[in-house]
């Protein structure tokens, strides 16, 4: 297959980008996304250019670490299918192809297509765990979890964390990155105890990170490689207001945002 | 550590003379149930208040590292974490999918301490540190206890207590798991850990960054220089104790299931600053993994070898049959492991089936692109169970494998091929998980481990938090509370020298200028590696091997292209200077496999096999972990044993007929 492609290049977060045009002329259709790049990034080195910088680490779809809005869509055209995952029996002979890294405001560029996602770590700092010391746990069958709703918080807790969310809603919001992580904790009886204050928590430091608002648009579902569903958000915005009637305040400092 | 220099022929020729010392793996006595309660007893502890004032640098913040980093942050320890990734949360421990092993024996089928200590140090063919192994069991209790607390969403039964699974053949039901993806599920658990205490300010994390050198001051491990990867700055950091939890060095085939970015850097340079490494050759290779369609292959996928419960492993009869296999009849297929081993069939462990594959593979009777496959096929099954319920059992790892080969396994065999999984050997450790160099510690798989030979399936996970919650929080503390905290800024003479080592090393390999991209040479590293040091190894291979890495090296620092620069992001200096040591990491590979004639767990000589072609182990000679020693000179470096001594479990012969 030939394709061609249409990437964005920015030599750092201080410097104007632009798109540039490549000929991927040696594209096998087995090839994964990432290992298409791979072989054009050879070509670019030997011809004395610097290659294309972008993120990837485990390439099985499951460390988060792969992005790239591909023809707009966040991680390609395949559903439930991060980038690393996407292989190029997916495009046609002679496609032009357009590649982007996140666009949003809380996820500054380091480089091409390569940003910087620490608002997400602040987010879970803020109160995304159970405080649970190591040493004190009582014995694991002591503490039972229905069927259902371990499995619930199983579908939640399979957020990779890539930030697909937030690049595909229009508002740029990391609304279903927080409310997964707070109901794979709020549906097991071991988070009960933090549940209402983690959100309030968790919640504050994403506002903060200039995420924007969620007006139920359904994107970041859409595009989420591991299928998180909307309920997770509905469920976060019940804790919040439950917090609220409980008068709870943020009990944490906020950490300092990267953006902005 | 004491020294005795014992002056011998090597057997193999090699090295004209073999220098022998002992380790003290400082092990303690008694009764082996009592040991590690005795010896937590016995080793000191730092005052609560004091904690504050000693600096502890994690470097991994994968099971290993997140749960030690998190755990000594808890206790009150000034910890600073590092991760070459974007955040600790992705740290390649996430990506195991099977379980974890603890000895709960919730199924009351006879599980328990000793029988799970029993089947590792068996299972790991008698090359592992009985004290270590039985510490490693009874702490599996724990690691479960404490993961369920933190919120880990393992598997439940209809009444809300835990689910278990039998894994990897063993006889009991005692793995844990969450869904197929448990280690990013304990990865998650130990990152939110860490999350607590990043946010309570006890652990200052530095994403992005990598360790390029230890530096040792009195020959004591004293801090690291980094490479901030986003700025391109070297920066000093100073400790009074390092802990490395780097994960495992099997990307040095090019081609494995490891991440992208896991690399033997961190370990290497500690290697080279004095730490020994335990047993390189001991390498494990998984048995079903998805094919490499082309050069362009930059990653192998494992798939869980639960596939081969209900899967059926053959190939044709006839050489170069490229028929359909749908179109190839019953009696012109070969189920070369049921013919073989007809009391495990399918499911021998992961190296028998593995060198099966190779056999039948070198006998070109392979299937696929480049006849590297063998069929894992489902048809039977699904005849006999129905395609439903075979998709409840593996549906995700058939969409997986649909989705990276675009066929659809319920219709036509999958096609599987072995691949380099995981590296039992390490940096050597003592009992405290302690290297040869003080107040450096090493956990997970970056450690020579307690896996011997060869590591049990749902096994990694074990080690790993064992380490990081139960282990080292222990026997870091016993080392702090015997030294006296601070006292040394980054302005020692140790720090600069290093530091400019370095800046040298990052200016040389931007000036280089060669023809060669680096990838170039890594895949041909890979390539003689696979060749000549894979699943099955000889003499004559490895000493090709051995003239040949030198040269590639050689070639290496005189034609890679390395382009960029250095202050700013730059993945091609990343790749560059972590290929660089993998190409002296390959040669010690090679030297420590070829001076190991006997076979034993994934180092298969193909000199030492029983009549029908099965390995074998020479316990009179090789019953001892081979630590080596860097002398300066790569060709040469200087053997040292531990012997082994097995109070507990009598070493046997395996067999799986």
């Amino acid at each position: 297959m030939k394709l061609t492609l249409k990437v964005w290049r920015q030599k750092n977060g201080k410097t104007p980008g632009e798109f540039k045009t490549y000929q991927a002329d040696h594209v096998s259709p087995d090839m994964s996304f990432l290992e298409m790049l791979d072989v054009v990034n050879q070509d670019l080195i030997l011809k004395g250019e610097e290659p294309i910088a972008f993120d990837h680490d485990c390439r099985e779809g499951i460390c988060g670490m792969c992005s790239l809005m591909i023809n707009g869509v966040a991680h390609g055209p395949k559903q439930a299918t991060t980038t690393c995952q996407l292989h190029m029996r997916s495009f046609n002979d002679g496609d032009t192809v357009t590649i982007e890294p996140w666009r949003a405001m809380p996820f500054p560029i380091i480089k091409d297509l390569v940003v910087d996602r620490s608002s997400f770590d602040r987010i879970i700092q803020a109160g995304g765990f159970i405080s649970a010391s190591t040493g004190s746990a009582p014995d694991a069958n002591t503490i039972q979890v229905p069927k259902p709703d371990a499995d619930k918080a199983m579908d939640a807790a399979a957020c990779i964390g890539c930030g697909a969310c937030v690049a595909a809603c229009p508002n740029g919001s990391a609304m279903l990155f927080t409310a997964a992580k707070a109901a794979h904790l709020s549906f097991l009886p071991q988070g009960q105890a933090e549940r209402h204050q983690r959100a309030v928590n968790m919640v504050m430091q994403q506002d903060l990170e200039g995420f924007g608002n969620c007006t139920n648009i359904g994107e970041c579902s859409a595009v989420c490689p591991k299928e998180i569903s909307m309920d997770t958000i509905a469920r976060l915005n019940r804790d919040l207001i439950v917090a609220t009637l409980k008068g709870l305040e943020p009990t944490v400092e906020p950490a300092a945002a990267k953006a902005s | 550590m004491s020294d005795t220099k014992n002056e011998t022929t090597t057997r193999t020729g090699v090295r004209a003379v073999e220098f022998v010392k002992s380790l003290d793996a400082k092990a303690p006595g008694g009764p082996i149930e009592q040991r590690w309660d005795k010896h937590r007893f016995e080793m000191k502890l730092v005052n609560p208040a004091n904690r504050r004032r000693y600096t502890v640098i994690v470097v991994g913040s994968g099971l290993a590292g997140g749960a030690a980093a998190a755990t000594l942050g808890e206790q009150g320890y000034n910890v600073k974490c590092f991760c070459y990734q974007d955040s600790p949360r992705r740290a390649h421990s996430i990506a195991a999918q099977g379980g974890i092993n603890a000895a709960k024996n919730y199924r009351n089928d006879g599980d328990s301490i000793f029988r799970l200590f029993y089947d590792t140090v068996k299972g790991g063919d008698f090359r592992a540190r009985e004290s270590n192994v039985y510490r490693l069991a009874q702490v599996s209790v724990n690691i479960i206890d404490q993961c369920v607390a933190q919120g880990v969403p393992f598997a439940r039964e209809y009444g809300g207590y835990l689910d278990n699974r039998s894994f990897g053949g063993a006889q009991v039901s005692r793995t844990f798991y969450a869904r197929g993806q448990t280690g990013q599920q304990l990865l998650l658990g130990a990152y939110q850990a860490l999350s607590r205490q990043i946010a309570a300010g006890t652990v200052k994390m530095f994403p992005r960054t990598e360790m390029l050198d230890l530096v040792l001051v009195d020959g004591r491990a004293r801090g690291i220089i980094t490479r901030d990867m986003v700025t391109g700055k070297i920066e000093r950091h100073v400790a009074d104790a390092v802990v490395l939890a780097t994960g495992g060095y099997g990307n040095v085939f090019y081609l494995s299931t490891n991440a992208k970015g896991c690399n033997t850097t961190a370990i290497w340079r500690a290697h080279r600053r004095g730490a020994f490494f335990g047993n390189p050759c001991f390498t494990q290779i998984h048995p079903t993994c998805i094919p490499v369609t082309g050069d362009h292959q930059s990653k192998l996928t494992l798939m869980s070898e639960s596939l081969r419960n209900d899967g059926r492993i053959w190939v044709p009869r006839k050489k170069g049959d490229t028929r359909d296999p749908r179109q190839i009849p019953e009696n012109e297929r070969d189920y070369y492991l049921e013919e073989r081993y007809p009391a495990f069939g399918n499911l021998v462990p992961r190296d028998v089936a593995s060198r099966n594959a190779k056999q039948v593979c070198d006998e070109g009777r392979g299937v696929g692109p480049g006849g590297l496959g063998v069929y894992l096929d489902f048809a039977d099954a699904i005849k006999r169970l129905g395609k439903q319920k075979i998709a409840e059992r593996y549906g995700n790892l058939f969409d997986m494998y649909q989705q990276i080969t675009g066929e659809n396994p319920y219709e036509v065999p999958m096609r599987i091929y072995p691949a380099i999984h995981y590296t039992m050997g390490g940096l050597w450790v003592d009992y405290n998980l302690m290297s040869t160099i003080p107040g450096l510690f090493v956990a997970g798989e970056a450690n020579f481990s307690d896996h011997g030979a060869n590591r049990l399936g749902a096994s990694a996970l074990m080690q790993g938090l064992a380490d990081g919650y139960f282990v080292l929080p222990y026997t870091v503390a016993n080392f702090l509370a015997q030294v006296k905290p601070g006292g040394l800024s980054t302005d020692h003479a140790a720090f600069g020298e290093a530091e400019a080592e370095i800046n040298d090393r990052v200016k040389r390999l931007l000036s280089i200028n060669g023809k060669r991209t680096v990838d170039s040479f890594h895949r041909e590293l890979g390539r003689i590696l696979w060749d000549e040091c894979g699943m099955a190894r000889n003499d004559a291979g490895l000493r090709r091997a051995l003239q040949r890495i030198p040269e590639l090296r050689e070639e290496f620092w005189q034609n890679v292209r390395v382009p960029g620069e250095g202050g700013e992001l730059n993945q091609e200096l990343e790749k560059a200077g972590r290929v660089a040591d993998f190409l002296e990491l390959g040669e010690l590979l090679c030297i420590d496999a070829l001076h190991r004639t006997e076979s034993c767990g994934g180092h298969f000589r193909e000199e030492s096999q029983t009549e029908d072609g099965e390995a074998k182990r020479d316990d009179e000679n090789f019953s001892y972990v081979a630590a080596w020693e860097y002398t300066g000179n790569l060709a040469r470096p200087e053997l040292h044993k531990e012997p082994l001594v097995f109070e507990y479990v009598k070493p046997s012969q395996r067999s799986y007929k």
